[in-house]
């Protein structure tokens, strides 16, 4: 499908979102669906966390942490159907379909973060 | 496999006898749950799932948020439900093993040397954990503060 010169960008995407999900997906996903909807710290109210992602290097810092991660999926979970799988055949719709989720996250996430 | 001209395949195959069988090696669609090197491969890649997990339940956080207090209300009260704390529980795991296996393919990606011996993989390793600790604290001051 890809073809060669096309792969290193998508491994930089898959790189640069492995960096971004590594550093910064486990305490995010701790804070905001374990530590709060538990009860073990007081989540912020609604005010304060709107004010604090309305704040643009916040808006940036978002579309960040939902867009490169989603690109990190992409490439990992394409390969993981090819070899885990062994579904070699289906490479082109499984691309479409990886990488779309991906553009498609992507385009909701600036729009969210544009309108918010 | 090399692709042979197709003449002289078939023609060498008429005149031999016993004519070898091709080396075609049949791999199960469960190569990876024999060995624990392999399995854990897989638990890598899989963790790319939850990672996508992840940004789609921020991203309805985000839709809540936009909303309205009621929708992010609403929003807060569904993520209390056992299955969806389960998923988390299992997803935080996954995520981490992500953080984990990320930073320590770095001393093999990028061998750094330093007065022309190879520095050992944990002081490689060591200031993306040190960067990890740094920012995950930064984060939590930033929500909670």
């Amino acid at each position: 499908m890809a073809k060669q010169s096309n792969e290193a960008f998508f491994w930089m995407l898959f790189s640069a979102g492995g960096v971004v999900a590594a550093m910064l997906i486990p305490v995010q996903l701790f804070l905001f669906f374990l530590a709060f909807p538990l009860g073990w710290l007081q989540a912020p109210g609604y005010d304060p966390l709107l004010a604090l992602v309305r704040m643009p290097l916040v808006r940036i810092y978002l579309f960040v942490l939902c867009s490169l991660p989603l690109f990190h999926w992409a490439h990992r979970f394409r390969y993981t159907l090819y070899d885990g799988l062994k579904v070699k055949h289906l490479t082109g719709l499984i691309f479409v379909l990886c990488y779309g989720g991906a553009v498609l996250g992507t385009v909701i996430a600036a729009y969210l973060l544009w309108t918010i | 496999m090399p692709t042979a001209n197709p003449e002289t395949t078939r023609g060498e195959a008429s005149y031999t006898p016993f004519h070898p069988r091709w080396y075609r090696p049949h791999v199960s669609v469960y190569w990876w749950l024999g060995e624990w090197h392999y399995l854990k491969f897989i638990l890598r890649e899989l963790s790319s799932v939850f990672v996508a997990v992840f940004v789609i339940e921020t991203l309805f956080m985000l839709n809540a948020l936009r909303d309205g207090p009621e929708a992010y209300a609403h929003f807060q009260q569904c993520m209390r439900n056992p299955l969806l704390i389960v998923l988390n529980v299992v997803s935080f795991f996954f995520v981490v093993f992500h953080t984990i296996t990320w930073f320590n393919l770095a001393p093999s990606a990028m061998p750094v040397r330093v007065g022309g011996k190879r520095l050992p993989d944990v002081l490689v390793a060591a200031p993306s954990y040190v960067a990890w600790v740094v920012v995950s604290g930064f984060v939590c001051w930033v929500v909670l503060r």
